[in-house]
């Protein structure tokens, strides 16, 4: 992975030292409210229902077995026991003290970490592929690129105060695993038809309040010329975009009012404005990044082994872990692991600071001291032999690490909601929980097979519900908490976005309701088809049919007519 | 206007009058003008030439619209309405990098500290810091960062070219 070099380090620790100033002025009342609020914004820090919370940068979810420790150390010393995993494969820390902030942020730089703009509206951290480097469907490794747009974008002198926040994601495999059309620009790497790799890019996805599909603006982009296009995109956003409504400021919205040929057409200007100059992207460059990501020295005769097929026909429990965790690698002889965080008892995506030395503990044994964060908010250890499964199962297992649910149903997404998040207009992590409660038969879901529900507590959509195959989207009505469901929405390739089911459910329902929707399922479902297929081909009807029966619907008009 | 420049704070003849001062009678000496006065009465003021000129813009303008007048300006004001409206290091960088001006451009505005360094990358050269901000304390702002990764309109090289 990336190591910082003194440059890397110093501006990481003049960060600390800017943070620390700025944080001492406004308590000294030097800086007014509103003048620290965008300071520390751009440093992750928010202030949160109960106390501030701290989004730390992990780029493209990497993590050394280092890192991880520093970040179970600093839930330890600083936070209650504990860290949030989000779907920008962040971490958040939920209880930090104001005042120790600028201490988390130095104990962070010790480990080449850092918490800049992982909020603000700037750029934010860059998103990417968990199989990145080990999935057999790559064309080629994202995350060089990834790391040249964070050095590119960060403290950018010009995009530092954008109308809105910013995200681009990058995936280099023909399946998108990183929800990258959902992103303000998204990074396909394609060949072209001159035979290089180069980028597809697209422009204007986004969720929220008003979700869209991001549009293709160049369908083949040399290497060479990635920042200048970056920056040319990032500069028409800058100018043009809405400042005046905080709903309407995205770079959807713009993509969207212009028309994406209009967008295209001042994006390309400025892009010959801008790219011969030194925004040019050396191939030197290039290489010495990707340098930094080679491959680990894999084992040549890894897969020459029994014990692991022994081991799969004696332990139905380790082979049904396997069957849901364990994802194939491009090297024989070697897997990716999804460590799970879903297990029934903890909110997902949370991990103790036992679990995190734990699995840093894990990964330095069996891993190469690699850690991936998905967007799915579980982690991934992705170098094991096969021959070891079995050990970092049992280590898992004892971790309470090891739910055998990658995929299935409680593999939730879930946003921190209205326990946490002082936007939130009902609650994500008491749903998950009734979820959890009710379907605890694995039997049951590993039946139902793969289904992705995704969850969030507002229309910011942090929880991406709009691209779950099940959405739950809180909402509040006269003060209670509602949840309104979508259906058949996916960020994976022919991304769409999920389709309403009808009127929202009170909250004691929504478990029930996803029962019934699950019983449609089983009862339409033709030989192997996953639910998502399954909700193509036969829509949204027959879902609505059962859930809101028409004479119930008819009771409903009917009171709302005499009303 | 008591403003930074180049590290320190200096005074300069610099005004920005508002725009029904045309009417009602110009201040002697230097004067910054409002965009929309400079467009309604652009050839009455080409004749005076008994002062330097400057034009005060925001983020609504569009520099285009100014390529073949920005000779006329010493120097051209770049508002910032509130800190967080970041249009104008855009502009700022237009003005530099593709029209190569050369003259002072002015942060007025809602010009703060923390927003200096930003600013002064993207080609902004001098700074009316807000009016109840300590402007001595503010040139600290410059010095935040040793290292830059990105080329800008300082001119800094991408850093990878020193690795
Ligand atoms: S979706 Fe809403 S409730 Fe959930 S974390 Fe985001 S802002 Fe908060």
């Amino acid at each position: 992975m990336y190591q910082y070099d003194q440059y890397d380090q110093t501006i990481v620790d003049e960060r600390v030292a800017q943070f620390r100033d700025q944080t001492q002025r406004y308590l000294k009342g030097e800086l007014s409210e509103d003048e620290y609020r965008v300071l520390r914004l751009m440093n992750g820090l928010y202030v949160q229902r109960h106390a501030p919370m701290l989004r730390v940068a992990i780029p493209y979810g990497l993590l050394s077995s280092e890192q991880l420790r520093m970040l179970a150390l600093i839930a330890r010393k600083y936070d209650k026991n504990y860290g949030h995993f989000s779907t920008r494969q962040n971490i958040q820390y939920n209880w930090p003290k104001l005042e120790t902030v600028p201490d988390i942020l130095a104990d962070l730089a010790s480990v080449q970490m850092h918490a800049i703009q992982t909020s603000g509206n700037c750029i934010r951290n860059t998103s990417s592929d968990h199989l990145a480097g080990v999935a057999k469907d790559e064309i080629e490794d994202p995350r060089p690129y990834c790391e040249i747009i964070r050095q590119w974008s960060t403290l950018h002198p010009e995009f530092s105060f954008l109308p809105r926040k910013f995200k681009i994601a990058v995936s280099g495999a023909r399946n998108d695993r990183a929800a990258v059309s959902v992103h303000d620009i998204g990074l396909y790497l394609v060949e072209g038809a001159n035979g290089n790799v180069g980028f597809r890019v697209l422009a204007g996805g986004g969720l929220g309040r008003t979700p869209y599909i991001g549009t293709v603006i160049r369908e083949y982009l040399d290497k060479k010329d990635l920042l200048s296009y970056l920056e040319a995109i990032l500069h028409v956003y800058n100018r043009f975009g809405r400042r005046d409504n905080i709903y309407k400021a995205r770079i959807k919205i713009l993509v969207n009012s212009l028309g994406a040929e209009k967008f295209t057409k001042l994006v390309e200007e400025e892009w010959q404005r801008l790219r011969e100059g030194a925004l040019l992207l050396e191939q030197k460059e290039i290489d010495r990044v990707r340098a930094y990501f080679q491959a680990p020295e894999y084992e040549d005769n890894a897969h020459h082994d029994d014990s692991f097929a022994e081991k799969l026909e004696t332990n139905k429990d380790f082979a049904a872990w396997v069957k849901r965790n364990v994802h194939d690698h491009k090297m024989p002889g070697y897997r990716a692991v999804f460590v799970s965080l879903k297990s029934r008892n903890l909110a997902p995506g949370d991990a103790t600071d036992e679990q995190m030395d734990a699995i840093a503990d894990i990964a330095e044994k069996f891993s190469f001291s690699q850690i991936v964060v998905t967007h799915d908010q579980n982690l991934v250890l992705n170098n094991v032999k096969q021959a070891d499964l079995f050990m970092v199962w049992q280590a898992l297992s004892a971790e309470d690490l090891a739910t055998p649910n990658i995929g299935l149903l409680t593999d939730m997404i879930c946003c921190p909601g209205l326990d946490f998040c002082s936007l939130a207009n009902a609650g994500s992590i008491p749903i998950a929980k009734q979820i959890n409660d009710k379907f605890d038969d694995m039997d049951y879901l590993h039946d139902i097979g793969e289904i992705k529900v995704k969850m969030s507590g507002c229309m910011n959509a942090c929880g991406h519900h709009h691209v779950g195959h099940i959405g739950i989207l809180g909402v509040s009505k006269k003060g209670e908490e509602y949840y309104q469901l979508t259906l058949g929405g996916t960020a994976e390739n022919e991304a769409s976005l999920g389709d309403r089911l009808g009127p929202a459910v009170e909250k004691s329902k929504v478990a029930d309701t996803i029962g019934k929707i699950l019983n449609v399922y089983i009862e339409l479902r033709q030989e192997d088809e996953k639910f998502l297929e399954t909700y193509k081909r036969v829509g949204i009807e027959p879902f609505k049919d059962h859930i809101y029966p028409k004479k119930q619907v008819k009771e409903k008009e009917l009171a709302h007519a005499s009303h | 206007m008591r403003v930074i420049k180049d590290n320190k704070v200096i005074d300069d003849n610099w005004q920005i009058v508002e725009g029904s001062a045309i009417e009602s009678g110009l201040p002697a000496g230097d004067v910054i003008l409002p965009f929309s006065v400079w467009q309604s009465n652009r050839e009455a003021i080409l004749s005076w030439n008994d002062r330097k000129l400057g034009l005060l813009i925001n983020g609504e303008h569009d520099i285009d619209d100014l390529a073949g007048d920005l000779d006329h300006f010493n120097i051209i004001a770049i508002e910032f309405p509130a800190f967080k409206d970041g249009r104008g290091y855009s502009q700022a960088r237009i003005l530099r990098d593709h029209y190569d001006y050369s003259g002072d451009l002015r942060a007025v505005g809602d010009v703060l500290r923390d927003q200096l360094y930003f600013m002064q990358r993207c080609g902004i050269s001098s700074f009316l810091i807000k009016e109840e901000k300590d402007i001595e304390d503010a040139i600290r702002g410059f010095s935040d960062f040793s290292v830059k990764y990105q080329t800008a309109a300082d001119g800094a090289e991408p850093l990878y070219k020193q690795r």
